[in-house]
């Protein structure tokens, strides 16, 4: 063998899209074939479908609708307080753009080109009428000023992260309100629905879900009998038991079970708190047994070397065990968590009207619609869409920044 | 205290009738052996007599089940304070490295001196900096383990130890999984630790850095010492026919 002491290019491969056609497509006279009888298949399944899309669809159902489809039955007088909530997103949004740049920027610029499309988008007065289309084109002059905002002072990351928090606690009791708040009306939970109620439901089961899924894990691999005993317990028992039953038991059970008038008073007499216990629960059983899959992985060396360097327990499980356990199993973590969206839907089970519950309710509640199944689900399916391809790009992003399988 | 006599004062680790099982499988089978501040002794021996597991017991990654075990006067018990104690003054490098693959070498070297000895962040990386001066990588300080080479890493675990300045140092085979033009460097920077007058134990079967820096020298076998000496004696004279015959094939 000879050596060539210079270093060389690698070899260029040209192809433009017919090269690539060629290539792909038609490179052997068989290939060239099964092409032909693809697309000829395709031709005849896919017709029926894309002519009633563009020509015979009536999308009346979904447009006439829009508000039901994205609060429900909130009161219409309080309707700026949703405006408001979603301001403070959008704000926070332009600071994380600014701040974290990243996954944070595509999902800022995202929401300010869906919300510009929104306000534009060519419908009657009647179906969004001026001072909506005026709401929501101030989303992304504020995700602007967000961005500007963070250029101008210097926000430190942690700050933000706590400021997100802080946010969810404001945005939750601005659209509940109190009797003792004036000019904030309280607002039933059973008022909230829609969209509002699926991203409310999502959230406040991921936030709470995690920590208490991480939390199990650990439990049952704890080297305490009692407290491996609970957890393993509590997973199985959880993970054996299908959501819907488990949100027909916390309705029913849990005002039986837990005491009356103390402090869990806002769990006991509130259906949709009941409903945020049950979808916790069960997606917390779910985490625990994905982040145990996580801990596995982490090589024991990896905990011999933390102890001997004097790490107490804590420590080791913190800065050493679970940044590499959960960093192994994001792939599986954010899958449960688009499950968790999905299954959102089934609290229309116990008389919740989110997205899905509006959907069916508005088909079923007048005549008028009932034709227009297919324009509702579809609209459906492609609002749930939007929100899980964006939690599995937002994944995709974080395993890259950090490096999942290459370090 | 619960051994006879006291051990003496520059004795660092006193190791009195240490038992140790797996299961059923008798690991160390009444091993006693002392170790005076500022000795290097190396521990060789066919593989399976509880080298490893010898080492390992002195800062309890393994607890034995019988015998004494002081370390720097402090008795190993499963008093869990003894234990981190003892942890903060014996320093450990392992066969597989296992440096912290998810923090760069800079973290790695600072996570301890910050979380147990509440050292400021900005005096531990004064600190991790010269001791990556020392084992002569301090251009890594910000690159992830994943993209150093064996030999680079094995320095790093050994600056990572440092970093709690022990005043013991445990090498469990701490060359065995390097390539051979890796070997030196590592070896290069024990050398010098020894000779800066460090406590050291380690398990190798590197003789020639043995017969250069070891003071005394320990041959294992079925889970106890079967000759200890200095090395010169150990060497040249050995006394036991397991270690003649192990001594030539492994020179």
């Amino acid at each position: 063998m000879t050596t060539s002491p210079e270093i060389l290019k690698p070899p260029v491969i040209t192809t433009g899209p017919i090269g690539w056609i060629r290539t792909n497509l038609f490179s052997t006279r068989l290939n060239a074939l099964l092409t032909v009888v693809v697309i000829a298949l395709l031709y005849f399944l896919l017709r029926p479908s894309l002519t009633w899309l563009f020509f015979d669809a009536e999308w009346a159902a979904v447009t006439s609708n829009l508000k039901l489809f994205a609060v429900g039955q909130y009161p219409s007088d309080e309707m700026w307080r949703v405006g408001v909530v979603v301001l403070i997103v959008s704000l926070l949004a332009g600071l994380s753009w600014r701040v974290w740049s990243g996954v944070a920027r595509t999902f800022a610029r995202a929401g300010g080109v869906i919300f510009v499309a929104m306000a534009f988008v060519p419908l009657s007065l009647d179906s969004l009428d001026v001072e909506a289309r005026l709401w929501i084109l101030a989303n992304p002059f504020v995700i602007g000023l967000g961005y500007l905002l963070a250029r101008v002072i210097n926000v430190p990351p942690g700050r933000l992260i706590i400021a997100w928090a802080a946010a969810f606690v404001l945005v939750l009791f601005l659209l509940r309100g109190s009797g003792w708040m004036p000019g904030l009306p309280e607002v039933r939970t059973t008022q909230l629905g829609g969209l509002m109620l699926t991203i409310l439901l999502s959230v406040v089961g991921i936030v709470a879900s995690f920590p208490l899924g991480v939390l199990l894990a650990l439990g049952r691999r704890s080297s305490l009998p009692a407290v491996s005993m609970f957890c393993t317990l509590f997973i199985e028992l959880i993970r054996g038991v299908p959501l819907i039953t488990l949100l027909f038991m916390t309705q029913i059970i849990l005002p039986l079970v837990l005491p009356q008038d103390t402090f869990l008073d806002f769990i006991v007499r509130d259906r949709v708190m009941r409903a945020f216990v049950a979808i916790t629960v069960f997606s917390a059983a779910y985490m625990a047994e994905n982040v145990r899959g996580g801990l596995q992985a982490v090589p024991l060396g990896q905990i011999d070397a933390a102890k001997a360097l004097g790490l107490n327990g804590f420590n080791v499980t913190l800065y050493i065990v679970l940044p590499q356990a959960l960093r192994a199993v994001i792939p599986a973590i954010v899958g449960q968590l688009i499950t968790l969206l999905k299954d959102t839907s089934l609290v229309a089970i116990v008389a919740l009207l989110d997205i899905v519950g509006i959907g069916r309710s508005i088909i079923l509640g007048n005549v008028e619609w009932r034709g227009s199944q297919r324009e509702v689900y579809l609209f459906l399916a492609a609002v749930f869409w939007i929100f899980t391809y964006s939690m599995s790009y937002a994944s995709r992003r974080l395993e890259e920044a950090l490096g999942v399988g290459r370090r | 205290m619960t051994g006879e006599e006291r051990p003496a004062a520059d004795d660092i680790i006193v190791c009195r009738e240490v038992h140790k099982w797996f299961g059923d499988f008798h690991v160390l089978r009444g091993l006693s052996i002392t170790v005076k501040r500022g000795d290097v002794v190396v521990v060789f021996g066919p593989s399976g007599s509880g080298k490893s597991t010898f080492i390992r017991v002195i800062n309890r990654l393994e607890e034995h089940q019988r015998g004494d075990v002081i370390v720097d006067g402090i008795e190993l018990t499963h008093d869990i304070r003894n234990v981190e104690l003892v942890r903060r003054e014996v320093g450990m490098v392992f066969q597989s490295f296992n440096i912290f693959p998810h923090l760069t070498v800079m973290q790695n070297i600072t996570l301890a001196p910050m979380r147990v000895l509440r050292r400021p962040r900005s005096e531990a990386e004064k600190q991790a900096m010269e001791l990556l001066e020392r084992v002569g990588i301090p251009e890594q300080a910000a690159k992830y383990p994943a993209e150093l080479s064996g030999g680079q890493q094995q320095r790093v675990a050994i600056a990572r130890a440092l970093a709690m300045q022990p005043k013991i140092m445990l090498f469990d085979e701490p060359t065995s999984a390097l390539d051979p033009e890796m070997i030196k460097e590592v070896l290069d920077v024990m050398r010098e630790l020894a000779g800066s007058g460090m406590t050291m134990i380690v398990v190798t079967h590197e003789m020639g850095f043995a017969r250069e820096v070891a003071d005394r020298m320990a041959m294992f076998d079925e889970g106890t010492i079967i000759e200890e000496g200095t090395t010169a004696q150990v060497f040249d004279n050995p006394q036991h026919e397991r270690t003649k015959l192990f001594l030539s094939q492994i020179l």
